[in-house]
């Protein structure tokens, strides 16, 4: 087994850091973590377990299927529907709902519907099928953004014309000042996103401590770092430091990926996004350049990116997401939201605050 | 003979009569299954039947380490062998796509005959059907089993007390992260191969040996060990705790599900077993198993708690605690 | 939203590598990350490299966390 994540397993470290954070009997502590695959490693090694009650752990908008409109899902299903479309797409996009159907349904009632394990996967799937045009469904933050532009750049090298983006890509800087200049939500310190920073580096988080007063840490997904990230927090808020720990300096460097940057910025340009459950976050998306339009499916198919979203009745999802309230706290959360008959993407998600907390005692 | 099946193989006549004759009784013999009667006729010894089925629609019908026909065999072999059961005699339903080639068929059947002989039961009944194109997944099997069980002898949910100890007979997730390889064809390099095996003799021994000690077994398939395990749990009579550091999974079964976001507890196994013991008897339950070649890495995994009721909880490498829930459907690769 | 995975670079060659992650072995792009080397140990999202584990660093992280002090301590 690799030794490095062995490190960051190791029982002495965590129990002592276990150990440590029980012991905490200062003032409550509010903490928010930024990344779907935190909060499920967080799920996964039953964190919210030990910790005492006095450290409050928020989930926030970190999950890029949670937070994209449901008339996204919509148009994937819209385009599923056509004749000669093959639609491609991580798994996590498969249960989500909309108004009673999914990718998963269409894909059961015979629409031409791919799991891909990476952007990559397209140009072969393209090149297979060069009577079908190839929609890949462009969801995800800046770790991915950077491998779907490689997929964009690598078609057009190889004349690849059947292969389109459906894009609702996010970056995640102006989510991050929203949420730490709402007055009603009480944040302490964030988790930070390991990997999102390995792509983009750590300037942002200073500029957050400066500008708001909020602590922070970045962590990997192991429990050495989870924890550590925690405790790290919690001695800054107690000592009334703001400042930054890089605790994933095994991979995070302060400038971040430089290649990475180069290949999104190529491919991408900003413009305004809807993410579900907050409303329009100026300049947080990323479409394609005009010199890439050829590839934009949602410019090729004329659908609109600016329909009313369609958000269940009683579904608060949104607040979830922002921190302002606990899934317990949503009047269907259990009732008639659960992972069986899921009403939003929190609960369907199986990295969404909702699905996660379901599974703590 | 012609090359592959065809529809007119399943019509009753020359044709079908030749490929059960050359295909079927060639490989499968014995006296029963030779008397080609409408059914099978046998004694019964004193006590309890036993009596299973389930159909197999496995796609890739070949995989790494195995085909259909070893899995058909193996799976009613160890539903009858987890009951307490030593299995004696199955039948076949075979639904075959035309355009099989029969090669692969006799591939089949062989790998049935070989299994059928390792575990000492007796293929003795069988039937053929041809379907069109598209109508089959290549080939379908279903298989009954019959087998014995001895007076006294009976696993239910109601013999588990708080305190037994939850074993598992092996390495856990080998079959369904094989399947997952050569289904989805993901582009790695892997010796991951089915777990798909026979555990009548390991589990009759242990049937006679322990007696009461053992409260209920079971093979934990499709769903995985958590599944298996949450079924148990869902009378809501008492819950079970895993510890995650005594769970034995394979580092390749662990990469693999790394990398596509899978969890090793939902992954199918067809060569393992769940056993719920005596928390007295558990280490002599361990010997004996290990002393098999099918057993050799059983571990103990968890035990049986009494309140909260009716799930499944495990005790992460963190010192925490979560809950283990049944999956609503099928697991999805995930990049998140 | 970011599951990714260390890997042991086995054999590389023009913007790929094979990679060891637990025993499996897959090919992978290396497009993103500059001057790969067999031996190296590198971070893998979406069948991608995205950048390299520098050991020194995680030996001095874990360093730090052997020696934390009590949270309740001024």
């Amino acid at each position: 087994m690799n030794n490095i994540q062995h490190m960051f397993k190791d029982k002495y470290l965590v129990d002592n850091l276990v150990k440590k954070i029980q012991a905490y009997e200062g003032k409550v502590v509010n903490i928010m973590e930024v990344c779907g695959t935190h909060t499920m490693s967080i799920s996964r090694f039953g964190i919210r377990s030990i910790l005492p009650k006095t450290i409050r752990l928020i989930s926030g908008p970190g999950c890029p299927v949670c937070v994209t409109p449901s008339y996204y899902v919509k148009s994937a299903i819209e385009l599923a529907q056509m004749k000669d479309t093959i639609i491609t797409t991580f798994g996590d996009m498969m249960r989500i709902p909309y108004k009673g159907n999914s990718l998963l349904h269409e894909k059961a009632l015979g629409r031409d519907i791919r799991i891909v394990y990476s952007p990559l996967d397209n140009i072969q799937i393209a090149q297979d099928n060069p009577d079908k045009k190839v929609i890949f469904l462009s969801v995800g933050f800046e770790t991915t953004t950077p491998i779907i532009a490689l997929s964009v750049i690598e078609a057009v090298e190889k004349r690849i014309d059947n292969y389109m983006l459906l894009t609702a890509n996010k970056t995640m800087p102006q989510v991050m000042n929203l949420l730490s200049s709402d007055k009603e939500i009480s944040i302490d310190g964030y988790i930070y996103p390991g990997h999102v920073s390995v792509i983009i580096g750590t300037e942002l988080y200073d500029k957050i401590a400066d500008k708001y007063s909020i602590t922070g840490a970045i962590a990997g997904f192991e429990p050495v770092d989870i924890l550590g990230a925690i405790y790290n927090i919690i001695s800054n808020v107690n000592h009334k430091s703001m400042k930054v720990n890089n605790t994933y300096s095994r991979v995070v460097s302060s400038e971040g990926n430089m290649i990475a940057k180069a290949k999104i910025e190529e491919v991408f340009e900003h413009c305004d996004a809807i993410w579900r459950g907050i409303g329009c976050v100026s300049k947080s998306g990323l479409r394609l350049k005009d010199k890439y339009v050829k590839l934009d499916a949602w410019k090729a198919f004329r659908i609109s990116e600016n329909e009313q979203d369609y958000d269940p009745k009683g579904c608060r999802c949104g607040d979830i997401l922002k921190g302002k309230c606990l899934p317990y706290e949503c009047s269907l959360y259990g009732k008639l939201c659960t992972p069986e008959n899921p009403v939003g993407s929190c609960m369907v998600s199986s990295e969404g605050t909702c699905s996660a907390y379901y599974k703590y005692i | 003979m012609s090359s592959i099946i065809t529809l007119a193989h399943g019509s009753g006549g020359k044709l079908t009569h030749n490929l059960i004759k050359n295909i079927f009784q060639k490989h499968l013999k014995n006296e029963l299954l030779l008397e080609a009667g409408d059914s099978a006729v046998f004694g019964v010894d004193k006590g309890n039947l036993a009596f299973t089925t389930d159909s197999y629609v496995i796609s890739p019908v070949f995989f790494r380490g195995g085909n259909i026909g070893k899995l058909a065999v193996c799976g009613t072999v160890n539903d009858l062998a987890v009951c307490g059961a030593t299995p004696k005699y199955l039948s076949c339903g075979f639904i075959i796509e035309e355009g099989l080639k029969i090669s692969d068929l006799e591939k089949i059947v062989e790998a049935m005959a070989k299994t059928a002989i390792e575990s000492g039961v007796s293929i003795v009944t069988g039937d053929t059907k041809v379907v069109q194109k598209g109508c089959a997944d290549k080939l379908f099997i279903n298989t009954s089993g019959i087998g014995y069980i001895p007076s006294g002898v009976k696993y239910t949910t109601a013999g588990i007390k708080q305190g037994d100890k939850v074993i598992i007979t092996g390495t856990m997730g080998d079959h369904g992260t094989a399947i997952l390889l050569d289904r989805e064809k993901i582009d790695v390099e892997s010796s991951i191969v089915s777990d798909c095996a026979t555990l009548n003799k390991m589990l009759n021994d242990v049937t006679k040996k322990f007696g009461s000690a053992i409260r209920i077994m079971r093979d934990p398939t499709r769903g995985g060990v958590a599944t298996t395990l949450n079924e148990l749990v869902s009378d809501n009579r008492f819950s079970i705790k895993l510890y995650e550091e005594s769970l034995p999974i394979k580092n390749e079964v662990k990469g693999i599900c790394e990398i596509l976001g899978f969890d090793p507890l939902y992954m199918a196994n067809e060569g393992k077993a769940l056993i719920i013991v005596d928390s007295s008897k558990v280490d002599s339950v361990l010997i004996e198993l290990r002393e098999h070649n099918v057993g050799k890495e059983a571990e103990v995994i968890g035990e049986v708690i009494k309140s909260p009721v009716g799930k499944v909880y495990i005790n992460t490498i963190v010192g925490g605690t979560r809950i283990i829930d049944m999956l609503v459907g099928d697991q999805l690769p995930r990049i998140c | 939203m970011c599951l990714a995975i260390p890997g042991e670079v086995l054999s590389i060659q023009k913007e790929k590598a094979l990679v060891n992650i637990m025993g499996v072995k897959k090919e992978i792009s290396t497009v993103l990350v500059e001057e790969v080397q067999i031996g190296d140990y590198l971070v893998v999202h979406a069948g991608c490299a995205i950048s390299k584990i520098d050991k020194i660093e995680a030996l001095e992280t874990i360093e730090i966390f052997k020696g934390i002090e009590d949270l309740n301590h001024e």
